[in-house]
């Protein structure tokens, strides 16, 4: 890992993650995130040359499933664990077009 | 320095979103639908609950390979599903599952007809799969309203490679592939629904005094309209000009780099917009949930298989074995089936040129007013071949034609008794016709003695009879028994 965990990054992180963090966290993460980094540097010693990067943790691929339509939710059991809703919208702080 | 030797070239890419046309969403059953209540086909894979197992739609992985592989894309033998994460409200798990590194399909290239009746090629740089997100709604001013029906539908994004120069070849390209898309049956590729999204990157190489400026390369987002891209394009491509000619050592592409554009269907511009320098950091890592996908062989050949003949070879086809012009055989091939109405009809021993004329006069006069495709009209094939066989064996006259055309398409029946129910048959029973004969000649003295002088109104005031025997007969005398009738009593 060639990347080191400073401060900056950290908060950087917190940002991404949309985690407010106070300086004392950024101070107590950054260097638990370095000791977790640290421990799986253990693996840079392998020796993977000519070894595929693994894609996937189980060996299973092709599961698909046919295009048949199931079960929905109603709106009202979709909204149920909503903070706030508008009629049968999901209501969220006003923002800006879309995403894509 | 002299401004007449400046020589600009737009250089454009084009990245294209399209929905795919299948029964239920990509990662779980939810219905894919369009225009139903918010938040009614949704369930906890879709909005973001925590612990569920989305399951990929193999339909889905099959229409994207059946888009790569009329693409001539490589399709590869190892896919795999990535999470790109961002935070936006109409993202429910914060979220998307694309695909990064190993996308489905990679270069290709789509033949696209310009205007000019040439084909020019595009190249594809790649076609991955991916879920669409939700709907944001933002008529209230206090808030945004967000509807999750769209969440998880499956997207294709197709990226070209920046090898369009002008306006018309961005357009022409996302017609030929919104053509492309129907005419293997995988998208709607609807606009008003949403179902094709554009974003173009333009920039400018400009040439002057023996020196290449490049302008920054402006990336547009999400436009849902051929009318937005191209006044999207058409207006980059002036804007970065002028730009570049008030600074023509700071506006460019080493200087600023990439800058993203928003369009402004109102004003017909395109407005800065400043990006927080955290949002392209997606950290993307393969979905654990997911398993990766491994296309074999046989898989990919039979799904190469279904394709079939695509609209440019078909359209080339038409012009060779049916005589049809680059025009008609253009318009029939713009989605399959109204193509294949043809090809059957000729099977059934129809002539194609007639059934072209029939499917491209009234055919298209009603698709265009009812806004589908001639297929859809509702005539059949059978119904088509039989009339254009009528047509050809003079049982009823072209005007007759056009009429029972439409009574086809408002109700179906037979050619044959709907010409009976409707007294469109062609009369060519001589006795009648000579009775119409006799009178049109009775009537115009003057036509008949202009014919008869052999004069140079000959021809004129022989049209002109036909014309009123055909207005005794109420259209439905055949024309070419009028024809020998007339000759024969006025001794022409």
């Amino acid at each position: 890992m060639s990347k080191t965990i400073d401060l900056d990054l950290v908060r950087h992180i917190g940002k991404l993650s949309r985690i407010a963090l106070s300086e004392q966290e950024v101070g107590t993460f950054a260097a638990q995130l370095a000791g977790i980094l640290e421990y799986f540097g253990k693996l840079q010693e392998l020796d993977t040359e000519g070894v595929e990067p693994m894609a996937h943790a189980v060996q299973l691929h092709n599961v698909l499933a046919d295009d048949t339509p199931g079960e929905s939710l109603t709106p009202e059991q979709a909204l149920a664990n909503a903070p706030d809703r508008d009629g049968d919208f999901f209501k969220v702080p006003k923002v800006i077009g879309d995403s894509q | 320095m002299s401004e007449t030797n400046e020589t600009i070239k737009p250089v454009v890419g084009l990245e294209i979103h399209v929905e795919l046309a299948t029964a239920t969403k990509m990662f779980c059953r939810c219905r894919n639908r369009f225009g139903d209540p918010p938040n009614t086909h949704v369930c906890p894979v879709c909005i973001g609950m925590p612990g569920v197992l989305p399951v990929m739609n193999r339909q889905a992985v099959e229409y994207a390979m059946k888009v790569g592989l009329a693409l001539h894309c490589t399709v590869a033998g190892f896919t795999k599903w990535d999470r790109k994460s961002y935070y936006y409200p109409d993202l429910p798990k914060n979220y998307q599952i694309s695909q990064y590194d190993l996308p489905l399909s990679a270069d290709g290239f789509l033949e696209v007809p310009l205007p000019d009746g040439t084909t020019r090629k595009i190249r594809v740089r790649r076609a991955h799969l991916e879920e669409d997100a939700g709907k944001n709604i933002h008529d209230k001013a206090s808030h945004t309203g967000v509807d999750l029906n769209r969440a998880g539908v499956p997207l294709l994004e197709i990226v070209s490679e920046p090898d369009m120069n002008a306006v018309e070849e961005v357009l022409a390209y996302a017609r030929a592939m919104q053509r492309l898309v129907r005419w293997l049956g995988v998208s709607e590729a609807n606009m008003q629904m949403g179902h094709m999204r554009f974003e173009p990157n333009i920039n400018l190489h400009i040439t002057r005094g023996g020196r290449t400026f490049k302008t920054p390369i402006c990336e547009v987002k999400n436009l849902n309209s051929f009318r937005a891209l191209e006044r999207t394009v058409a207006y980059e491509i002036q804007r970065q000009h002028a730009e570049w000619q008030a600074n023509p050592e700071g506006y460019s592409i080493d200087k600023v780099g990439k800058e993203n554009r928003g369009y402004d269907d109102e004003a017909g511009v395109t407005v800065f917009q400043r990006e927080k320098e955290e949002a392209h950091d997606y950290r993307y890592f393969p979905d654990p949930d997911l398993a990766p996908v491994l296309v074999s062989d046989e898989w990919r050949g039979g799904l190469a298989a279904q394709i079939g003949e695509l609209p440019l070879a078909r359209r080339a086809r038409y012009m060779e074995r049916y005589a049809l012009s680059f025009k008609e055989a253009d318009a029939l091939t713009q989605d399959a089936p109204t193509g294949d109405l043809l090809d059957t009809a000729v099977t059934d021993g129809a002539d194609a040129k007639r059934c072209a004329n029939l499917l491209l006069g009234r055919g298209a006069a009603i698709a265009n007013d009812r806004g589908y495709s001639i297929a859809e009209v509702g005539v059949t094939a059978g119904q088509l071949a039989e009339l254009a066989k009528m047509l050809s064996g003079g049982e009823v006259n072209a005007t007759a034609a056009d009429k029972i055309f439409v009574k086809l398409a408002e109700t179906g029946g037979s050619p044959r008794q709907v010409a009976e129910a409707e007294g469109l048959l062609a009369v060519s029973d001589a006795g009648q016709i000579s009775a119409w004969v006799d009178q049109a000649i009775a009537a115009n003295p003057k036509a008949v003695e202009d014919v008869r002088s052999g004069g140079k109104s000959q021809k004129k005031a022989f049209g002109f009879l036909m014309g009123q025997v055909m207005r005794l007969s109420g259209g439905a005398a055949a024309p070419a028994e009028v024809q020998r009738l007339l000759q024969q009593k006025l001794g022409s």
